[in-house]
């Protein structure tokens, strides 16, 4: 059997491991331990009932649904945003590039006001879609537009690495050898970057799936319309309706991991792929 | 990023003669015309907004809606919160990092899988699990009760929910980058009678300087504007509990534009602070991997 741990000349080990891992169950297990037990104490009734209450059922349509919607949509502008950034040059290109992670340093707040006041009947933005009919804010419309602001950068970082990787050489033997541009997008820029794109559309999912802050303030939060789960959450709690809450978290927790698996498989696929494609 | 010939735009055009043909420069300029539309709409439009509203009414009523108490007091809410959580979490960073780049052991990539854990949970849960601790119906509701300790819509609740969203922070930046940079030194400085403790605060450290700012600086962003997991736990008390985001969100619900959109702008500035941070950080070589 092997050792815990390889020897090493380097001090610290135990220190170092035992304030970790105390630190990591105190701050993250410890609470999502109490989450996981607290739904394991409902009788099964109960927590059917939580889980699959017509309000509950209505929040998942919304939050899935528009969290899909939204990194799909990701899925093509992150693609034709990376494509620009890396293969392109023009004016203000470094400023775009840096701008991209803006949704992650925004606070979420500030971002859901914003976008809200952009996309209202009289907002800049919301006035011209209003004259066609279109109702963005306090729709799912809306929800969607929150979710793809929350989800474009996963997908622009992660297929701007892999774009870069794609080795020009090949395209150009491509081309000498006839094949138009869209055949070398097809067949040989899109093979190299879907693993990259499928990782960014999780991650985007993910991310939007669990979305609270920017969604409820341009989502009018109408039960079974636009209500979304993590909010339905909220409002259990505030109703000190503990159980509730907990097997609804514990549900979004459980899609979260198998969220979190997917990804790392698609990972571990995709470097398969590059080391197939390097040989 | 193993394999593969990396590209610069620039040096292409120069190596890549009669690559502009009437289609490719057309089809550029629509992608990038594509790409700048989309970023305005969602990007650009709402940054200006924060400022346009915010100075709406001029710059006086700008400047006034600080001299708000409760909002002097979310700012300094915020502040002790984030004062508070990014050394702690910074302090944990090092550590993890330290245990998981320079050690072998078994378990190893399932204690970092743990640390990401928070990335991949919603804000909303990463509130509730302490309220299920804490709450009044909780583990130790009662308990706390008795005692007269309030941690749920109190300072500490806030501390703790923070603290979880940005718990990986720090840490993700470190352990690939210590990863990378091996041991050599670090066993050097040993053999020449270095202790472990000059041996990180000399060499190590040192090393990992940049990607440690870098982390530093996302955690104290996030720390900052956490709006989701602090909103579960404050129970917006006015004046009180009520942290910059949720005093956004109160002030907006009142209809008071011109004071959320003050308070919006600052959390914006520290946003646009960071990124110019980051961005600089970068250039020093350090990039994300």
């Amino acid at each position: 059997m092997k050792p815990f741990r390889q020897p090493s000349v380097l001090p610290g080990f135990g220190l170092t491991f035992g304030f970790t891992t105390f630190f990591l169950s105190a701050v993250v297990l410890l609470p999502l331990a109490a989450l996981v037990l607290q739904t394991a104490s409902m009788d099964w009734d109960h927590f059917v009932r939580v889980i699959f209450h017509p309000r509950a059922i209505g929040s998942y349509r919304l939050s899935f649904g528009a969290s899909a919607l939204a990194a799909t949509i990701n899925l093509v502008f992150g693609f034709i945003i990376a494509w620009t950034l890396v293969r392109y040059e023009f004016p203000g290109r470094k400023i775009i590039d840096a701008l991209i992670d803006m949704p992650f340093a925004l606070p979420t707040a500030v971002s859901g006001i914003a976008l809200t006041t952009v996309f209202a009947q009289n907002g800049w933005i919301g006035q011209y879609l209003e004259a066609w009919g279109i109702k963005v804010a306090y729709t799912w419309i809306g929800v969607t537009v929150a979710l793809t602001l929350i989800g474009m950068p996963f997908m622009v970082r992660t297929v701007q690495p892999a774009l870069q990787e794609v080795q020009r050489e090949l395209e150009d033997a491509a081309e000498t050898l006839g094949a138009n541009k869209l055949y070398v997008l097809r067949r040989i820029i899109f093979p190299t970057v879907l693993p990259a794109m499928l990782t960014g559309f999780t991650l985007a999912f993910a991310r939007a799936v669990g979305e609270y802050g920017s969604v409820i303030f341009i989502a009018g939060n109408l039960p079974m319309k636009t209500e979304i789960t993590p909010l339905l959450i909220v409002i259990r709690l505030e109703e000190f309706d503990y159980k509730g809450a907990a097997a609804l978290g514990f549900v979004m927790l459980v899609i979260s991991f198998v969220v979190l698996l997917t990804i790392n498989l698609l990972q571990a696929w995709g470097r398969r792929r590059l080391v197939a494609s390097s040989r | 990023m193993a394999g593969g010939t990396r590209s610069a735009t620039s040096e292409d055009l120069a190596t890549r003669p009669g690559r502009d043909t009437v289609l490719s420069i057309a089809v550029r300029w629509t992608l990038i015309t594509i790409s700048l539309v989309f970023l305005a709409a969602l990007l650009l439009a709402p940054l200006a907004t924060v400022f346009t509203a915010a100075l709406e009414k001029g710059f006086q009523a700008y400047l006034d809606s600080f001299t708000d108490p409760d909002t002097r007091s979310a700012i300094v809410l915020t502040l002790k919160t984030a004062a508070i959580v990014v050394p702690l979490n910074t302090l944990f960073g090092l550590t993890a990092s330290w245990c998981v780049a320079k050690f072998e052991f078994r378990g190893k990539s399932f204690l970092i899988t743990l640390i990401d854990l928070p990335l991949a949970v919603s804000p909303v849960i990463s509130g509730l699990v302490y309220v299920l601790l804490f709450g009044l119906q909780g583990w130790f509701g009662v308990w706390l009760q008795d005692h007269d300790i309030s941690i749920i819509f109190a300072l500490p609740g806030i501390i703790l929910a923070t603290m979880f969203v940005t718990f990986p922070y720090v840490a993700r930046e470190l352990i690939p980058l210590m990863q990378q940079l091996g041991n050599d030194e670090e066993e050097a400085a040993l053999t020449l009678g270095a202790g472990g403790w000059i041996t990180f605060f000399r060499v190590t450290l040192p090393k990992v300087r940049w990607g440690l700012v870098y982390g530093v600086i996302l955690c104290n962003a996030r720390a900052m504007g956490e709006f989701g997991a602090v909103s579960v736990v404050s129970g917006h008390v006015r004046g009180l509990t009520n942290t910059m985001p949720l005093h956004i969100e109160i002030l907006y619900q009142e209809y008071s534009f011109v004071g959320a959109f003050a308070v919006a702008s600052l959390l914006t500035l520290l946003a646009v602070i960071t990124l110019i941070i980051k961005t600089l950080v970068e250039r020093t070589g350090y990039k994300r991997r």
